[in-house]
């Protein structure tokens, strides 16, 4: 991973800059026009809470049942991102919401449902902040309620009627909207990519982190 | 042997709530008290909102509950007696299967009082109409607060300011059971009563309960080993 990461942080920081070009050479949209293209940051955003949700869920159920704990450091880095990404895809919603629905904010499914999968991943890092010696455990198992909780988050559009487009747009993309389909793609996995880069910084920074304390404990045995 | 030991830990704690009834007081009390706040923010010239009662109730028993779980695992800590429960040669699972069924016992009693009382205080009589409806919505909300909530109580025995962690956990993970609860009473409280929502709903709230439960059954070996 060491021997990828330069090359990688390349390819990301790339895409990042070709991005916006790619964009604004997209179609507009027939109704929404000019606000419509939020939704190629919007979604990746949220493309990129859900793989950390996911990669953080895997590894919190490692860590509580084979008792790896460099897979703890896994989980804590992707904890982070995960609030990092859901904060993204919080603010652009109401940016786009302001001019598509008029209002800010609107308590339907997807929105709340959005807003508690936030608040759970935020209680995870509040409890590893301040639960004290021991509750990497409990944080771990918060992890796998958040987890949990996921699918349902994902699949409120199509169960209730929200004013949230459904999530049957991405895969209609190309039909509906011809030469939206490329800067989509594009820009769904540079977050995604975007997301294994500082993935892969956190960790490390956890593992130096956990090698400190290690160092230190050995000092005081002494 | 699964099943003797978990309504042995019930037994136990029975046992020594009735000598004192200090949390189910305590509990009780709260609970009375929450739905009177609610009354002053939501009356308005001597009329209670038509359907504020659905939330009241439900914020009640979330509320006590917390109060009450923070009650129940305070007293293991006091003589570690949770440690001795825990070494004790019977499965794990059935220690926090005996804990659950001594907090829905509890929540089950808060709810017997809770529901007259707002049904009587907030012209919700229309519940008892549907009392089979009323019971499941009851049921399953409780069951799938009360699982992640005597989890979350027993792994905070040993945490610092667990006080404050465990409303900070318990809300955000229960609300979609809280949800559920809450629409599922307010459908029953429609004129006339909204019995398919009110299906849908507690077919929701089941499926969170099998979610919740299968998850803290699973987990609470691994975290309650030191």
């Amino acid at each position: 991973m060491r021997k990828m990461f330069t090359p990688l942080l390349v390819i990301v920081a790339a895409m990042f800059a070709a991005a916006p070009i790619m964009i604004a050479q997209a179609p507009f949209e027939s109704t929404m026009g000019l606000i419509q293209k939020i939704f190629y940051y919007h979604v990746p955003a949220w493309m990129a809470m859900y793989s950390a949700i996911a990669v953080c869920g895997v590894a919190s159920a490692m860590y509580l049942f084979k008792g790896r704990t460099d897979a703890d450091g896994y989980a804590v880095s992707a904890a982070e991102l995960a609030v990092v990404f859901g904060l993204i895809g919080l603010v652009t919603g109401p940016l786009w919401g302001r001019k598509a629905w008029g209002v800010w904010w609107q308590w339907d499914a997807r929105l709340t449902s959005a807003l508690l999968l936030e608040l759970i991943f935020v209680a995870y890092l509040m409890v590893r902040k301040f639960g004290g010696p021991g509750s990497e455990k409990l944080a771990a198992a918060t992890a796998l309620f958040g987890t949990a909780t996921t699918p349902f988050v994902y699949k409120s559009v199509d169960i209730w009627r929200t004013v949230h487009p459904k999530t049957s747009v991405v895969p209609m993309l190309a039909n509906s909207m011809p030469g939206a389909g490329r800067p989509f793609a594009l820009s769904s996995l540079a977050f995604i990519l975007l997301f294994v880069v500082l993935l892969t910084l956190r960790v490390k920074l956890a593992r130096q982190q956990h090698t400190l304390d290690e160092l230190y404990l050995a000092q005081e045995d002494r | 042997m699964f099943l003797r030991t978990a309504l042995l830990v019930l037994r136990k704690d029975f046992a020594i709530e009735m000598k004192s009834l200090e949390v189910l007081l305590t509990t009780l009390f709260f609970a009375v008290s929450c739905v009177l706040v609610f009354a002053f923010a939501f009356v308005k010239d001597g009329r209670a909102p038509e359907d504020a009662a659905a939330g009241i109730l439900w914020i009640a028993i979330a509320f006590a509950g917390t109060l009450a779980l923070g009650r129940t695992f305070e007293r293991e800590r006091y003589s570690e007696t949770l440690r001795a429960l825990l070494l004790a040669p019977a499965p794990r699972a059935a220690l926090y299967v005996g804990k659950l069924l001594g907090m829905l016992a509890l929540l089950g009693v808060a709810e017997g009082l809770l529901v007259p009382l707002v049904a009587f205080l907030f012209q919700a009589s229309a519940w008892f109409s549907r009392p089979l409806l009323l019971l499941a919505v009851l049921v399953g909300g409780t069951v799938g607060f009360a699982a992640v909530g005597t989890l979350f109580a027993a792994m905070l025995v040993r945490a610092r300011s667990r006080d404050v962690l465990l409303p900070i956990l318990l809300y955000p993970i229960t609300i979609p059971v809280i949800i559920g609860g809450v629409r599922g009473t307010a459908a029953l409280l429609a004129s006339p009563a909204d019995e398919v929502t009110a299906t849908m709903w507690i077919g929701i709230l089941f499926a969170f309960d099998v979610v919740f439960v299968t998850l803290s059954l699973w987990t609470f070996e691994p975290l309650m080993t030191e």
